[in-house]
């Protein structure tokens, strides 16, 4: 798509406006009765047929998070969260059992739901070099591309079929960057965990596409506890996209996810993230709280991990992807722009902790706040002692439009290696009037100003993302502020 | 073309015009003159839209229509173009994006196609050359890292990309050495049909030597207090405005 198309796709969207996914897929769907105890985590893990190590991995996760209370240092007003009046496992692909084979397998109505969400699940529809792994509520619905994939060695399926195919490499890597005692919320996650997708790239591939998954809440009362698991071996190279939309609801619903990278020597693995769940409508009601626990083990020397990510919906965000650079010469990045409008709150960042020579790290991030939302940075730079020559930057902006929204940065610097160099740069600006009547002046309504100023403001960050997602990315950005300026 | 009568407005509730008289035929060029202070900038604000002023009293009719009830963007729409004393960045939005959309509002506006990218690059290499601007800027984000006398070449380069019928010349010899200064004079005067009008604000007799003005106003204290040919700017850049302050029969 050329930058005409572009543009003018970004003005349609604006005046069209609102959140465009918020419809609600009727399919029978399998959902077990809420509550969160030992016989549910007994029932989910039976409906997956699970080993017993994994059920037993499930209960240890589940009575250690009982032991835990929610965690309340973040800059965020959470509302208490009632976990027993939550349902644990929905399945909408009860009819057909399991995840589809070929278009026959799928419910119609599955079908429809990724097509109006533009999301290519059938093959012949596919973007040229995407593969996709479609998710709704619990289950994984549909995985393209997976015999072409494994001809070269790479694996990619949903993780609850990875457990049955690959019990070796789950065994192994399963909460080997984020154990289960870790945090409240991972804690959470590994006890009630459902779908989400595995990625195994062997030694010395270069993935030949880039690895898709799309995650879609749509039963109601239920949570979603996705867990997505990627390895990289020596010498191998992988760039993976994710993104999310869920329905229209007054009520608010839980999301809940763990994502684990682990690299290996001189392999690199690029992870973007479109979220777009359901922010809640302008007066702050419903939306969802997505609650995530990201992080990349960078453990072979020369290795690296950048991690992008725009996040414009849910009601409250609570996720800081980060970037463990244990081998010599690793590489951590993090590039971010997050949006608030209305009541939003969003408390985001990184972690970047050096513990190899040599290792370098890079955080971006864009903040943009509207509305009566709070945006938040939050980011750790550690050096430990053995980590010399260390380097990190960082810079961190926040665009506020109104008088009514919060940006804040809390930066956290723990430096134990004095080779290390460190440095920090942070500014906080309005979209000024000027810039507006600029515009206006040349013929440019005020709402496709803002966008194009957001757009300008952010695009360092939507540079780092593939094609076909920053063309999104773009678009989005200038729906989330729509009305935001008066 | 334009037609203001008793135009007043106000910022923050302070009268800065007081009654302004002024009529721009088609294929003038005005120029405006006077100290600093005396509403120059404002009346180019107010006649643009910039939400800051607020008109009190009076009326503006451009091409028969009420001027003031149309948005910004209308009005640039209709054919008005402010190159302005100080133009803005707009970080990580590159030239080409901005124009294109704009030129494109344009023709939107007036019932046309939108260009397609190889025609408006076409367009864009044709109007840089009226500016003597070269490839670099034009790829760059508006106005960011812009010499001052970059951000005024830029101005008029816009000019030259939206074609209007009344453009309004803010102080655009401010801050420009002479080099600079006959390339944006000439510029202007590369662009100027009998069909189109031009309002020259400036304090110096040395941007009209390259834009030849038909009528100067002296605007004072938010009214225009004389009107004359060109001859009036040559008497002003030799005796400065004292004597117009005492033709008023103020105190020096």
């Amino acid at each position: 798509m050329n930058e005409e198309e572009n543009v003018s796709n970004v003005i349609k969207e604006v005046t069209e406006g609102k959140y465009k996914y918020g419809f609600t897929t009727d399919v029978k769907t399998d959902i077990i009765p809420t509550g969160l105890n030992e016989d549910i985590i007994r029932l989910i893990s039976a409906k997956r047929e699970e080993p017993d190590w994994l059920l037993q991995y499930r209960l240890e996760a589940f009575r250690y998070w009982k032991t835990l209370e929610m965690p309340h240092w973040a800059h965020l007003r959470i509302p208490k969260i009632d976990f027993q009046a939550i349902s644990y496992y929905a399945d909408p692909t009860k009819k057909n059992k399991g995840t589809a084979k070929s278009r026959e397998d799928l419910d119609p109505e599955m079908v429809k739901t990724f097509d109006k969400l533009g999301i290519p699940i059938e093959e012949r529809l596919a973007v040229s070099g995407m593969a996709v792994d479609a998710v709704m509520d619990s289950v994984s619905v549909k995985t393209t591309y997976k015999d072409t994939l494994i001809e070269k060695g790479i694996i990619f399926c949903p993780i609850s079929e990875a457990v049955h195919e690959h019990p070796d490499l789950i065994r192994k890597y399963l909460g080997s960057v984020v154990p289960y005692r870790d945090n409240y919320f991972a804690a959470l996650n590994s006890a009630v965990f459902s779908d989400g997708s595995f990625v195994f790239i062997p030694s010395g591939v270069r993935c030949p596409m880039e690895l898709s998954s799309y995650f879609r809440i749509n039963a109601r009362n239920t949570g979603q506890f996705e867990r997505t698991l990627i390895i990289a071996e020596d010498d191998s190279y992988v760039s993976y996209l994710e993104g999310c939309t869920a329905p229209m609801r007054d009520e608010s619903q839980l999301h809940a996810a763990i994502v684990e990278i682990y690299v290996h020597e001189n392999a690199e693995v690029k992870y973007s993230t479109v979220q777009n769940w359901y922010p809640g409508d302008a007066k702050g009601r419903g939306g969802v709280y997505n609650c995530v626990t990201k992080r990349a083990l960078c453990k072979g020397n020369n290795s690296k991990i950048s991690w992008t990510q725009v996040e414009t919906g849910s009601a409250i965000t609570w996720k800081y992807p980060s970037c463990v650079l244990a081998g010599d010469n690793s590489i951590g990045e993090f590039y971010s722009v997050a949006v608030t409008n209305n009541y939003q709150q969003a408390d985001t960042g990184t972690k970047m902790i050096h513990l190899g020579k040599n290792t370098s790290s890079t955080i971006v991030s864009k903040g943009i706040s509207a509305g009566h939302s709070e945006n938040s940075y939050r980011g750790l730079v550690k050096v430990t002692e053995r980590a010399d020559n260390a380097r990190n930057y960082s810079q961190c902006d926040s665009l506020l439009m109104g008088d009514k929204c919060g940006a804040h940065t809390f930066p956290y610097m723990d430096i134990k290696n004095n080779t290390a160099v460190v440095e920090h740069e942070a500014t906080t600006s309005k979209i000024n009037e000027d810039q507006l009547l600029y515009c206006n002046q040349r013929g440019i309504k005020t709402e496709d100003a803002v966008g194009l100023i957001v757009n300008g403001y952010a695009k360092e960050v939507l540079n780092k993302l593939p094609m076909e997602f920053a063309v999104e990315a773009q678009k989005l950005l200038s729906v989330s502020l729509e009305g935001s300026i008066g | 073309m334009l037609e203001i009568k008793d135009l007043h407005a106000s910022v923050e509730g302070k009268e800065i015009l007081k009654g302004i008289d002024l009529t721009v035929k088609t294929g003038e060029v005005h120029a405006i003159m006077g100290p600093n202070g005396s509403g120059k900038s404002t009346l180019s604000s107010v006649l643009v839209g910039d939400p800051k002023f607020t008109v009190t009293k009076g009326s503006v009719m451009f091409k028969g229509k009420d001027l003031l009830s149309l948005s910004p963007e209308d009005r640039s729409h209709e054919g008005i173009f402010l190159s302005f004393q100080y133009p803005v960045e707009i970080p990580g939005v590159s030239m080409v994006n901005f124009m294109r959309t704009a030129v494109n509002e344009h023709r939107k506006y007036n019932g046309l196609e939108p260009l397609s990218a190889p025609a408006f690059l076409k367009l864009m290499r044709e109007k840089r050359a009226v500016v003597e601007m070269d490839t670099k800027l034009a790829n760059r984000s508006v106005n960011e890292g812009f010499s001052g006398g970059e951000k005024k070449r830029n101005e008029i380069f816009q000019m030259a990309m939206l074609d209007p019928c009344l453009s309004i010349l803010d102080e655009t010899d401010s801050g420009l050495d002479i080099d600079a200064l006959r390339i944006v004079a000439e510029g202007v005067n590369k662009l100027k049909t009998p069909e189109k009008s031009t309002i020259v604000i400036t304090h110096y007799q040395r941007l009209l030597d390259y834009i030849k003005p038909d009528i100067v106003h002296v605007l004072y204290k938010g009214r225009i207090v004389k009107t004359a040919g060109p001859e009036l700017a040559l008497e002003l850049e030799k005796k400065g405005y004292d004597w117009i302050k005492e033709e008023l029969g103020e105190e020096i």
